[in-house]
């Protein structure tokens, strides 16, 4: 198999060309029959030989396995591996850990959501705002988090239970998961949408206060919470809101480029890299949480992805140079259903209220070919394979390979309207781009979505380095080999919060004493990589990834002014 | 392959047709440090300002969500400074007047309506405003909910109105006061505290994965819809 994808440059401007066209005329063509009936759910046989065969996961020949490390022989992509088989990008000689600029209890590192949920339960487990200090790379909420769309799980509806939400969680991934974390994920969701609620996070309602609740892929219940399709960002706005109003301070555009640890062999603080004077500053911390988010911007296997501009795997690189284990990052999650058309918005996502709410995936003879709502794993796989086993997607302009997702039937099937009351956000986006998904499929192929793993962690939160702390994307083993929609959204509250309660309790325990800063730990580290004869030229963490023009970068300088 | 010519910051490049501002400015060489977030019209962080060749009008756009066009005259927004009011959402109350107490500025508006059209998500800004005015939290939560706080609207209001903020106040007083409150959460809540579940809990985490498969294969499945 040989996937085109293309990340920028060239063509399409609004609306679909004659070419595409003329097979959407396939698709309404189908329509009315494929309203009555939809391909039956896949049997477990089905779906495991399915994603032996198509899932990028499967593929030979794009893991290795760590060569040093606390997880050396665990396999992980090329594109991990690379960032943790790499310098880093200071040295101990160039900082000068006397001078400490932030002096604080609770070091988070990570604006999205999980940092500022753990910075505002370390504040009401009763650190005052001033000794708490959040570092992030771009702007204070710009993150993964507030892009989430379609929704949050939590079992709160009296057909459900934890129990149940227990069993989809470990079902969903393939049984790999820590067994605790399940049970914290499930047993903390419903008092997580109370806190929410508490805070003013208008989630959908029905007149009577009930949530209106809906099934996402691999759930049993109707259990995820919405807010239109603007679910993460309504819940990130009011997290920060609260932060904002607490006066919990953060410091923007500071990315922590290391952890620091002390004599004693704890973590006590970071250094962060001012991007914009290009000058270090020195935290100090008696606890630190990590909660960097995942590594969509590293495009695994080339594949587009949906994640924010900083989601470049910074905290697996940090974390690991202090000794944390890392889990379960063999498994990549695609989202099934990324952009396809126009080439402007490939890779972005397309979320999966669009088939909850009754579109199907249609191939370019207009058949619907799979049960819309498979596990993500599993859908993923069957795009893939209609595209490029059965030769039946749909090719664009530039060359990109996809299937449809008749979005009309929405309108159909729950009324006129219901896309722009409900799919906002989708509307505006292709709207945007001269397609009217209420009236015209879209196109669509699956893109990079998800860290399924990270670094292992206990259910307080804990990653067993001494001082380090870690929730959301970050972390693994909550989700086992592929994380169910709904569930992350939950993970960053749930950990976060424990994650922000343990950090605050050990900064205020008797033990919490720091010894002296030091950055011996990257000397040592960076002696493993030169015995395992890795070459020098490789620096992490990446911080930002690389999109400027080849022509562009081919004739720059490295003048410094 | 199809160029248009653009102008960032007044210099000039030829970059590809079909690229969003965003893309394009990378293809010339930009690396982005501000102005640039989630790139899908999600975070506001890269509020444009641009103007076509032969117009005199300004016109807003996120960056990471407009095609380039030939000939566009074009400025990155890092921020925009605009002061917001602190609040304990545990004590005030969704009264008419808490909104024009906390951005008295509000009764400033003219009704110019330059916010509305400022707006990328093309947001019935002055109508949420004017809704401020009268205390109607309800109508201010609903206009304003697809708001992702760009702050373009905020740049360009002659009564120096910062109407993102004054929405997000009333969105948290109309989800937290004025929305009906789900009982069964708050009972599946205090089930959960009183350990209603622990015994199942402490069977599932202790299960061999083959019966767990098991149990797995053998769920029922709720009819009804998808998200
Ligand atoms: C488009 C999209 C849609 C999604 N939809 C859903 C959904 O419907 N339901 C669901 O449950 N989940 C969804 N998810 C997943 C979910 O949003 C994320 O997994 C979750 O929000 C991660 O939260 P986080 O706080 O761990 O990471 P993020 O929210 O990504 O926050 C990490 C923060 O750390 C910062 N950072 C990174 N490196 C550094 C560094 N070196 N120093 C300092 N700061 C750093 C980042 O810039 C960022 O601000 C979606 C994800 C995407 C991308
Ligand atoms: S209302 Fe203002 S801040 Fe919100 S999206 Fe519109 S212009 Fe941006
Ligand atoms: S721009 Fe300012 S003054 Fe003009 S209508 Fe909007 S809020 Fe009122
Ligand atoms: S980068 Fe987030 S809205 Fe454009």
């Amino acid at each position: 198999m040989s996937i085109a994808l293309t990340t920028s440059t060239s063509m399409s401007t609004s609306g679909y060309p004659d070419s595409m066209r003329e097979l959407i005329a396939k698709v309404e063509a189908t329509r009315p029959e494929r309203l009555k009936s939809s391909p039956p759910r896949m049997s477990a046989e089905e779906r495991e030989k399915l994603l032996r065969e198509w899932h990028p996961d499967y593929k030979a020949g794009t893991k290795r396995p760590l060569s040093i490390g606390p997880s050396k022989g665990e396999l992980v992509p090329h594109e991990v591996a690379d960032l943790l088989e790499a310098y880093p990008l200071i040295s101990p000689e160039e900082v000068d850990l006397s001078q400490i600029d932030y002096d604080v209890d609770v070091l988070v590192i990570g604006g999205g959501g999980a940092g500022t949920v753990a910075a505002l339960w370390a504040y009401y487990e009763g650190l005052p705002p001033e000794r708490i200090l959040i570092a992030t790379k771009l702007r204070w909420g710009d993150s993964n988090s507030i892009m989430a769309q379609g929704g949050i799980q939590a079992a709160d509806r009296p057909e459900d239970s934890p129990a149940i939400h227990y069993l989809d969680i470990i079902g969903g991934g393939h049984y790999a998961n820590k067994p605790e974390l399940v049970r914290a994920l499930a047993s903390d969701g419903p008092m997580i949408i109370k806190w929410h609620e508490s805070l003013g996070v208008m989630y959908d309602k029905n007149p009577d206060g009930s949530f209106v609740e809906k099934h996402g892929g691999g759930t049993s219940r109707m259990r995820m919470h919405s807010a239109k399709d603007y679910t993460g960002m309504e819940i990130m706005r009011a997290l920060r809101d609260e932060a904002r109003n607490i006066g919990i301070p953060v410091v923007e555009f500071a990315p922590a480029v290391e952890l620091l640890m002390d004599d004693l062999g704890q973590v006590a603080g970071a250094v962060l890299f001012n991007l914009e004077t290009g000058q270090y500053l020195v935290v100090r911390a008696k606890a630190t949480v990590l909660a960097t988010g995942g590594f969509g911007r590293l495009h695994i296997q080339g594949f587009p992805t949906t994640n924010h501009y900083g989601a470049t795997a910074d905290g697996l690189v940090l974390a690991y140079r202090v000794g944390a284990k890392l889990r379960d990052m063999d498994a990549v999650q695609y989202h099934p259903t990324g952009v396809a058309y126009p080439e402007a918005l490939v890779g972005q996502l397309v979320t999966e209220k669009v088939r909850g709410m009754g579109a199907m995936p249609v191939n370019r003879h207009g058949e619907a070919f799979v049960y819309p709502l498979e596990p993500r794993d599993v859908e993923s796989a069957a795009l893939i394979r209609e595209c490029y086993g059965r030769g039946n997607g749909v090719e664009t302009p530039t060359g990109m390979r996809g299937v449809w997702l008749d979005s009309p039937m929405i309108e159909e099937l729950q009324g006129a309207g219901a896309i722009k009351r409900e799919l906002a956000a989708m509307w505006r986006m292709f709207n945007r781009f001269g397609i009217d998904m209420t009236k015209e499929p879209i196109l669509v192929f699956p893109t990079l979505h998800y860290q399924n793993g990270g670094v292992e962690i206990d259910e307080h939160g804990w990653t067993g380095v001494p001082g380090l702390f870690a929730g959301g994307e970050v972390e693994g083993g909550v989700h086992g080999k592929n994380r169910l929609m709904g569930n992350s959204l939950l993970d960053y509250n749930v950990f976060g919060r424990r994650a922000g309660i343990a950090a605050a309790r050990h900064a205020k325990g008797k033990g919490a004493k720091l010894g002296k800063l030091t950055l011996d730990h990257i000397v040592a580290y960076s002696r493993m990589l030169e015995e395992a004869g890795v070459s020098n030229d490789r620096k992490a963490p990446l911080l930002l990834p690389e999109y400027r023009g080849e022509r562009a970068l081919a004739r720059s300088l490295k003048i410094r002014l | 392959m199809e160029t248009v010519r653009i102008y960032i910051m007044g210099k000039e490049y030829s970059v590809p047709a079909g690229l969003t501002v965003m893309k394009a400015m990378e293809y010339a060489g930009y690396k982005f440090i501000r102005g640039a977030g989630c790139r899908a019209g999600f975070c506001g962080a890269c509020g444009t300002v641009y103007r076509k060749e032969d117009e005199y009008k300004l016109r807003f756009a996120v960056a990471c969500q407009k095609l380039v066009e030939d000939g566009m005259y074009l400025v990155q927004l890092p921020f925009a400074p605009a002061p917001r009011a602190s609040y304990d959402l545990e004590k005030i109350r969704p009264s008419d007047n808490v909104l024009l107490k906390f951005y008295p500025e509000i009764a400033r508006c003219v009704a110019c309506n330059t916010c509305t059209k400022s707006c990328p998500q093309e947001i019935q800004v002055m109508d949420y405003i004017q809704a401020a005015l009268r205390g109607d939290i309800r109508r201010v939560a609903e206009l304003s909910f697809d708001c992702i706080q760009c702050g373009l609207c905020s740049m360009r209001c002659p009564a120096d109105i910062k109407h993102y903020h004054v929405a997000q106040l009333a969105r948290r007083l109309y989800g937290k006061y004025l929305a009906p409150k789900a009982e069964h959460l708050a009972q599946r809540v205090a089930e959960i505290e009183q350990g209603k579940f622990n015994a199942e809990l402490d069977r599932l985490t202790r299960m061999e994965r083959k019966e767990l498969t098991k149990l797995y294969e053998a769920r029922q499945i709720e009819e009804g819809v998808g998200v």
